[in-house]
């Protein structure tokens, strides 16, 4: 059997692979401690409902920006699609709810046409979306001009639900982590659409339609870009067309930070909910805490951002 | 021959062309229930080609499949698992971010639903447990951290794997080629026991002995025609290689005698070295894939540095043989294409010249003959054989003595290719030296002396003298696993 040790060890416990997959939830510890120590005050029931308020919109306008990450490409219009969004779910789904659901329903359909168009014409998405980004924003502001409009009861109800002990957005975040996680990482399904990330021939060899999954895949960012548009005028109470600009790349930089990758179908749902967690309470509570200018705030979120892309890369090497 | 109700599958006059090249003129073949036929054949023989269209991937224009008696209208993906065939492709296919769980199961549509994962898991440990005893990989192992012979074996595990469709014929594309001597004995093992339970297998291999020792009939295939097949029992390794292509007699193109007083100007170190003086053409010859390209990758990236190892004099230039990725600008024109390796002396000041540049490009179209009207069109507007020409020239047209050639003919038309060889000999009576890597034997003729390549290592130098197909066949065809 001595002809077999060269293949037949185990290969050595990827240490760099753990790393890689704690750090999302490492880095979001690193920031509570030092809001904690900041301003002890703010780790309370209290506290955590008013700093991750914003965070479930950014949460899910993420987790439809690493659907498409997952096939290996990139939406730069999901920012401007949740204003859109915003902007339908404050006029027509508050005053005539039927066509607004119409027109969402439709809007996800945009998408996973644009996911087809993308994989027959084998075009770049960044081009496709960039070009949607202007669709959508333009669209927006001939639904809503001037900022105003106004939620629907029941979904500001929702968003405002006070949950006894856990705060609602904790809760709603570990939701959102599970649900996709059982059904991109642990469905069988799921395996396809990562594999088609990861070797697109292996997965037609194996019979599945390639067509099928850049449209699903689409067609899941769609859906949760508009439950992210939902979710967020439902916080707001208003809508605005450019409500959601920002988050096109708050939603890149939370699925890299949560421990994706831009190719090769690796990602992961959890760490990516963690990282808009984390990108939400470094945006604004720690750098109020730390009594920086709000001039500064950007760029000092850049600074935290690149320090854990760069801790990242490094585990990166080390591991490979 | 065979009664076409018993065979397994059964190909009847396929054809498939790829623009000007005939990959299958009319192959028949039966894989009877049972049997494990060995597949061979030198580089562009088709044997790939047939096994695509088996696995359903690419479509005949010609002729007609029979699987289990049933002949196939529409031959797709889907309906190979249908009726049982699968395929362990040369180049892997599993997807590295996957586990091997989650790879088994994305070749099976059964294992979904609640469990699916845990039944997919058993699955491929059984199969692995039954097909390499001690492989040591588990199913939760992600596939991307897997050495590359762990893979394969996966890949051939899952091949063997039985949900709700089932398994008549295993098509093996050199199953062998990442494996270690007892991993692949294992494998040739695994195919036996699973012909003894009726199993149709394709096994196709370079390494003769292999061949040999598993398969029942051996199927020789050369310019896409099936040239030979016979029971495995009668044959020996020098009658396969005979009937690749060995037998025909050639005519030598004449060679003036080389001056061995010339002096070397590329030496990469090795038990067999390869050495090159001023003025040669120096084939790379071999199996596609045995590490020609790395060779000539590592003269170049050598070049105008000193160190051990690949000594490299003078400047090099490279004629990239896969146009599309390694080679063209696509989006510049046919002149700027031409003249990207030779900016440095086209240069006025700190600016391009451009009347030198166009200078250039007008001369060698006269030289190398590149049919185009005006030289600032798109070099998309040339066909790939000009195209092929403008990188020609741009490798020509530098001040490069050393010029460096991966497999520059693929998809070339024949008078393209003489022209080319003209100017190659005309280029080194001038002094220039070519290192020429090419899956054509027939192109070694214009070489004072070629390196025959087997799993990176060069395995025989043959001089223009003493250069036969058959002694390059010997030579890329191993006896046994190395």
């Amino acid at each position: 059997m001595t002809g077999l040790a060269p293949i037949a060890a185990r290969p050595s416990f990827n240490t760099g692979r753990l790393l890689r997959t704690l750090l999302p939830a490492l880095s979001m510890t690193l920031i509570l401690l030092a809001i904690a120590w900041l301003n002890p005050r703010a780790i309370s029931y209290f506290g955590f409902s008013l700093m991750l308020n914003l965070a479930i919109p950014i949460a899910l306008a993420t987790v439809a920006q690493m659907f498409v990450i997952t096939i290996n490409e990139l939406d730069l219009s999901i920012g401007t699609f949740v204003g859109f969004v915003g902007c339908v779910t404050a006029t027509w789904l508050h005053d005539a709810p039927l066509f607004g659901v119409l027109v969402l329903v439709a809007s996800v359909g945009v998408y996973a046409g644009l996911g087809a168009l993308i994989h027959l014409r084998n075009l770049p998405s960044i081009v496709v979306t960039l070009g949607m980004s202007f669709v959508w924003q333009g669209l927006a502001i001939l639904v809503l001009p001037k900022p105003g409009g106004a939620a629907p009861d029941w979904l500001k109800a929702f968003m405002g639900f006070q949950t006894p002990f856990v705060p609602f957005p904790i809760i709603a975040a570990v939701v959102i982590g599970l649900v996709v996680h059982f059904g991109l990482m642990r469905s069988s399904y799921g395996a396809v659409l990562r594999g088609a990330g990861g070797n697109q021939q292996a997965i037609g060899r194996a019979g599945w339609s390639l067509l099928k999954t850049k449209v699903v895949m689409f067609a899941l960012t769609g859906t949760f870009g508009v439950i992210s548009g939902m979710a967020l005028i439902g916080i707001t109470t208003s809508g605005d067309a450019n409500i959601g600009n920002g988050y096109t790349l708050l939603s890149i930089a939370g699925v890299i930070l949560g421990g994706g990758e831009f190719v090769g179908g690796r990602v992961s749902p959890i760490g990516a909910v963690i990282g808009a967690l984390t990108l939400a309470l470094a945006a604004s509570p720690l750098l109020t805490f730390m009594h920086i200018p709000p001039d500064w705030q950007v760029a000092a979120n850049g600074v935290i951002l690149i320090t854990v892309l760069a801790a990242r890369a490094l585990i990166g090497r080390k591991g490979a | 021959m065979t009664d076409p109700a018993y065979s397994v599958a059964r190909l009847d006059g396929v054809r498939k062309s790829y623009g000007a090249v005939r990959a299958l003129d009319g192959v028949d073949l039966a894989v009877l229930p049972g049997e494990c036929i060995g597949l061979v054949g030198h580089n562009g023989a088709g044997k790939s080609t047939l096994m695509s269209i088996l696995a359903g991937t690419g479509s005949p224009d010609h002729g007609q499949i029979t699987i289990n008696g049933a002949v196939q209208t529409a031959w797709t993906i889907q309906a190979t698992r249908v009726l049982g065939v699968r395929v362990v492709f040369q180049e892997l296919s599993l997807c590295p971010n996957l586990s091997v769980a989650e790879n088994t199961r994305v070749s099976h549509a059964a294992l979904n639903g609640w469990g699916g994962a845990r039944r997919a898991a058993n699955l491929i440990r059984a199969s692995l447990d039954e097909i390499f005893p001690g492989h040591g990989i588990s199913p939760q192992d992600i596939v991307g951290d897997l050495a590359i012979g762990q893979r394969q074996m996966v890949e051939v595990a899952r091949a063997f794997t039985v949900t709700d469709d089932p398994l008549h014929l295993v098509i093996l594309d050199e199953p062998t080629s990442s494996l270690d001597a007892e991993t692949a004995r294992q494998l040739l093992a695994h195919v036996r026991r699973a012909v003894g339970k009726g199993i149709s297998c394709i096994l196709i291999s370079h390494i003769l002995g292999e061949i040999l020792a598993t398969s029942d009939r051996v199927v020789v295939m050369r310019d896409g025609k099936v040239v030979a097949d016979a029971a495995a029992l009668g044959l020996t390794r020098e009658s396969l290689v005979a009937a690749m292509g060995g037998a025909r007699l050639r005519d030598k193109a004449t060679r003036s005698v080389q001056d061995k007083t010339q002096p070397v100007v590329v030496s990469v170190p090795g038990t067999i070295g390869l050495q090159a003086r001023k003025g040669e053409i120096i084939g790379l010859a071999g199996l596609a894939g045995h590490g020609q390209t790395r060779m000539l990758m590592q003269v170049f990236e050598a070049a105008g540095r000193h160190g051990r190892g690949v000594q490299v004099s003078g400047a090099v230039a490279l004629v990239a043989g896969d146009r599309q990725t390694d080679g063209i600008f696509p989006l510049w024109s046919i002149a700027k294409n031409i003249s990207v390796r030779s900016l440095g002396a086209l240069r006025r000041g700190l600016f391009i010249a451009a009347d030198a540049e166009v200078a250039m490009a007008a001369s060698w179209r006269e030289k190398i003959g590149i049919r185009t009207e005006d030289l600032d069109n798109n070099i998309l507007s040339l066909s790939g054989g000009n195209q092929q020409k403008a990188l020609f020239a741009r490798a020509l047209g530098s001040d490069a003595q050393i010029i460096l050639m991966d497999d520059p003919m693929r998809g070339v038309d024949v008078g393209t290719k003489l022209d080319v060889y003209d100017l190659i000999r005309a280029e080194a009576q001038l002094g220039r030296t070519f290192l020429w890597y090419t899956t054509e034997t027939d192109e070694l003729d214009n070489c004072d002396r070629v390196y025959v390549f087997r799993n990176g290592q060069i395995v025989a130098a043959l001089d223009h003298s003493e250069l036969t197909e058959e002694k390059i066949i010997h030579s890329s065809f191993a006896e046994v696993a190395s």
